[in-house]
């Protein structure tokens, strides 16, 4: 009983210090104003351009929730069930898109179908300058386009990763008692994956929820998501209180998604049957499997069409294609005191990225084995540790900055406010991977393992860990891209000597000139390069120590 | 001295007694099966055994020590759960090696043990495969191997066969009692099914809501079954409630069958009228063509053959006697070539074939 109050102690201590005294900074800011100090918020439901901007926030996230699911679901059963070569790059190249910097996700669409764009330049050269152009921009089809794109990779991942895991028997039965392949998918298959579904569709809501730099690129002024506003209060008009009231209205609500996608997935948890990966993957090839492949495979390839987009662009200098862009990145020819050498940079966003990663393999494992045990009120808990998905990096970069500014916690000019920073925006991805693995093991392996003479430590290190492995795996490429691409509380807290690669692109961004945004672009290709390489080592690592479990 | 002792052991779950008052005792080698229907509390008191769960009041002693605060691991006992509970993420060899591998045992004095374990449960030259390539009845084998390896005092065995198919089941059966037998364990086997308890136990463990009703070797309980639900248990179907007629010199008890003679002692707390229930061994009575009736061999009862059930060796017939019913062993050539249903027979029931029981047992 001691360890479990120790496990549960040391994230709660974390989150309080870390996540809850900064909110609660802002909060008290929200209510400085007024008499009764309510008046931010009485003024804030009054106005029908605020309760304007909730509701679109919330339909608009449902929509791109919707679209994701559909794009997403082909290609979780495409990793799933099916080898095929390449098919280790093919996944990493998925993820890609998640790791990217808001803004250069933003500019990879600018960049396919700005006004300039690949396909308007393309549809001009074939069909003569008088054809009517694709004019997506500032429209909330691009918005939707782009959340898609962003998200996709939770879904794939997190779907998959169960999908994998998912004994092949129950569809064989459904075949068995009549059931076609379609209708197997949606009466067996599609309910056994219901956990996973919920799971993804959750955090892709509440990413769309509070969905800033694509909204504040594509969407412009008539599109304003919540957080677009509370950054704009906040750095444009000045008004903190009014900014921390709708920063509060924003956490209610999420935190009220969160609740209830909790208690569905407690409901929904089922048994794994755990099968090792080469037990469950198609090895006989039919056409049609080589067709369904084929197809998934080159939809995917349409799905990462930015990217290429942004590598053309960055690849084209002048008029052709040059390196000109890379090379560059290493000539401080302004003499600016910002700049920082691209393998400075890079080398910050590795052990940045390592470092949050460790941190929200901690805090995230001890928090997913809290969750899985039963207990009562877990779905509140469970919501609460969530928590900071909710919040933008913007509000939690800015409340570090007023709480952590006295000793003894004064880490405004620590590289460690980052990394806190970073792994609280992480670790809850950690543990949506480890609790539905977590809730699903089979029950008597543990207590199997003590008779056998294991001890508590003995049966995590050989029964829990390698079962978990393949959810903790997936934990940790979320965590390190998180941090990797994580911008928005960077921005606030960064120090020039510790620029990150996200920062070093926006820097470059807001600097005017053909040159400042072509390096801009190949700094985004870097970053997609580093990324892409520490995911197939990753995948490599995972095939060879833990034989796909 | 017996090495297992279990002094009034309780536990309940919010209002439900899962296990109350349960005394016990075994003896190294000896095999304890307890037998009782689903939900009577056996698996809570082998998981209380085990120290999976905490007594709510009782104590558990193992040669002499008390366990209570000994954790699981630290009790150096097995338990072979129902669903097995192998490990998917290895194979076969480190399935069986992991007990060993948990006392720090050399890697290559673990592959010799698990070698001959292997060897021993039939299995040799199945250490490198996957679990999942194995069928139900090597799954059954590599669990046993697995919970022998590292030489547990006591191995406990909850429903180890609950999902095998017959032929499987009634092989390993056997095959069980002389494994553990040959390694000499003290065993404790959790079953519903009285052939797995009558092929591995010496001694069998009734238990009934909770409670132990009552214990001794199968042919005790079966010969002198406490009440009718151990009869019942234990595989006696022809049970049939009358009254007492006469109690001594041939006793003598009216049911809805007719009036049978009783050839074994009347329980001396029934007076005579007082209810009884009479037990009347299938195998005993003997069945024979109307027209053969003999009246001096013991009680003959007229009736109709109503049903046969083909059993192999043996058929089981149906005769409707009076206001009941009766069912007969019989050897099968007979039952094929003389009794058909619709049959008129006399069935003739010897005195040691009827057993009385007090009505709502003691």
């Amino acid at each position: 009983m001691t360890a479990s109050r120790l496990l549960i102690l040391g994230p709660v201590a974390f989150l309080a210090v870390f996540f809850l005294y900064p909110l609660v900074a802002i909060l008290a800011r929200s209510f400085s104003g007024g008499a009764l100090g309510l008046e931010s918020f009485s003024g804030l439901l009054g106005d029908s351009y605020y309760l304007g901007r909730i509701w679109f926030t919330t339909w608009q996230a449902a929509l791109s929730t919707l679209l994701t699911m559909v794009l997403g679901l082909p290609a979780a059963y495409l990793f799933a069930r099916h080898e095929f070569p390449g098919k280790t790059v093919l996944k990493a190249l998925t993820t890609l898109p998640f790791i990217m910097p808001t803004i250069v996700v933003a500019m990879g669409f600018i960049a396919l179908l700005g006004p300039q764009g690949l396909v308007n330049t393309a549809l001009t050269g074939l069909l003569g300058p008088d054809t009517p152009q694709v004019r997506l921009t500032n429209t909330l089809v691009i918005i939707f386009m782009a959340h898609a794109f962003y998200n996709y990779a939770i879904v794939v991942r997190i779907v998959s990763a169960f999908w994998a895991n998912l004994t092949p028997r129950f569809g064989e039965s459904a075949a068995m008692l009549g059931a076609g392949r379609v209708r197997t998918f949606f009466h067996v298959t599609l309910p056994l994956l219901l956990p996973s579904l919920w799971s993804s569709a959750v955090l892709v809501f509440v990413f769309s929820f509070t969905s800033f730099g694509v909204v504040l690129v594509l969407g412009g002024p008539r599109f304003a998501t919540l957080e677009v506003e509370i950054y704009q209060l906040t750095v444009k008009l000045f008004r903190l209180e009014l900014a921390g009231a709708l920063a509060m209205v924003q956490l209610v609500f999420t935190y009220v998604v969160l609740l209830v996608y909790a208690r569905l997935q407690e409901r929904s948890t089922v048994t794994i049957t755990l099968v090792p990966h080469e037990a469950v993957t198609r090895r006989k090839k039919s056409w049609r499997d080589m067709l369904v492949v084929t197809g998934i495979v080159v939809a995917l390839l349409i799905v990462l069409s930015p990217l290429w987009a942004l590598v053309e662009r960055a690849a084209t200098a002048g008029g052709g294609y040059s390196t000109a862009n890379f090379t560059g990145l290493f000539v401080n020819e302004s003499g600016s005191y910002f700049y920082a050498s691209p393998f400075r940079v890079i080398w910050n966003s590795i052990r940045f990225a390592l470092a949050s990663m460790t941190i929200a393999m901690l805090v995230g494992t001890a928090v997913a084995y809290l969750l899985a045990r039963p207990r009562r009120r877990a779905s509140a808990l469970d919501a609460l540790f969530m928590m900071p998905l909710g919040v933008s990096a913007v509000t939690l970069g800015f409340g570090f900055l007023i709480a952590l500014n006295r000793p003894p916690l004064d880490l405004r000019g620590s590289w460690l406010i980052l990394v806190i920073a970073h792994s609280l925006v992480a670790y809850p991805f950690v543990i949506r991977s480890l609790l539905p693995v977590l809730r699903g093991m089979p029950g008597h392996l543990k207590e199997s393992a003590a008779m056998l003479g294991a001890t508590p430590l003995s049966v995590f290190i050989h029964i829990e860990l390698p079962i978990v492995a393949r959810a903790l795996l997936v934990g940790a490429t979320f965590a390190f891209a998180v941090s990797m691409g994580e911008f928005g509380a960077s921005m606030l807290l960064v120090r020039p000597e510790f620029a990150t690669i996200p920062v070093a692109i926006f820097r470059l961004l807001s600097q005017p000139g053909a040159s400042n945004l072509g390096q801009a672009l190949a700094m985004s290709s870097l970053l997609m390069a580093v990324v892409a390489l520490g995911f197939v080592v990753i995948e490599r690592f995972r095939y060879r120590e833990v034989g796909g479990f | 001295m017996p090495a297992l002792i279990l002094t009034n052991l309780s536990k309940s779950y919010g209002n439900m007694p899962a296990v109350s008052d349960v005394s016990l005792t075994a003896e190294y080698g000896e095999l304890v099966c307890l037998l009782g229907p689903s939900g009577c509390g056996k698996t809570t008191l082998l998981r209380l055994i085990a120290g999976l769960e905490f007594p709510d009041s009782g104590t558990i002693a193992f040669d002499g020590v008390d366990l209570r605060g000994v954790a699981p691991h630290m009790r150096g006992f097995g338990l072979m759960f129902q669903d097995l509970a192998l490990f998917p993420h290895m194979d076969v060899y480190r399935n069986v090696g992991f007990g060993l591998r948990m006392q720090g045992v050399a890697a290559a004095e673990i592959r010799r043990r698990a070698d001959e374990l292997l060897e021993l449960v039939d299995l040799a030259g199945f250490g490198d495969r996957k679990v999942h390539e194995l069928s139900g009845g090597e799954r059954q084998r590599v669990a046993l191997a697995r919970s022998l390896a590292p030489e547990p005092k006591l191995l406990m065995l909850d429903e180890p066969l609950g999902s095998l198919d017959r032929v499987l089941r009634e092989s390993l059966q056997s095959e069980v009692r002389s494994i553990l037998k040959e390694v000499g364990v003290m065993a404790i086997h959790v079953t519903h099914d009285r052939e797995e308890a009558y092929a591995i136990a010496d001694t069998i463990v009734m238990m009934d809501r909770g409670s132990l009703v009552q214990a001794g070797s199968p042919e005790a309980l079966y010969k002198d079954p406490a009440n009718e639900l151990v009869a019942r248990s234990l595989g006696v179907r022809n049970i049939v409630s009358g009254t007492l007629a006469r109690a001594d010199g041939p006793a003598q008890v009216v049911c809805a069958l007719g009036t049978l003679a009783v050839g074994w002692p009347v329980p001396s707390e029934v007076p005579v009228g007082g209810d009884v229930l009479a037990l009347i061994d299938e195998r005993t009575v003997s069945v024979i063509p109307a027209r053969d009736a003999i009246t001096s061999a013991g009680s003959t009862l007229a009736g109709t053959i109503t049903a046969r059930e083909f059993r192999g060796g043996e058929s089981a017939l149906h005769v409707s006697v009076g206001d009941g019913t009766i069912v007969c062993l019989v050897v099968s050539r007979d039952a094929g070539t003389a009794a058909q249903v619709g049959d008129e027979v006399s069935v003739v029931v010897p005195p040691e074939a009827v057993r009385l029981l007090a009505r709502g047992g003691p």
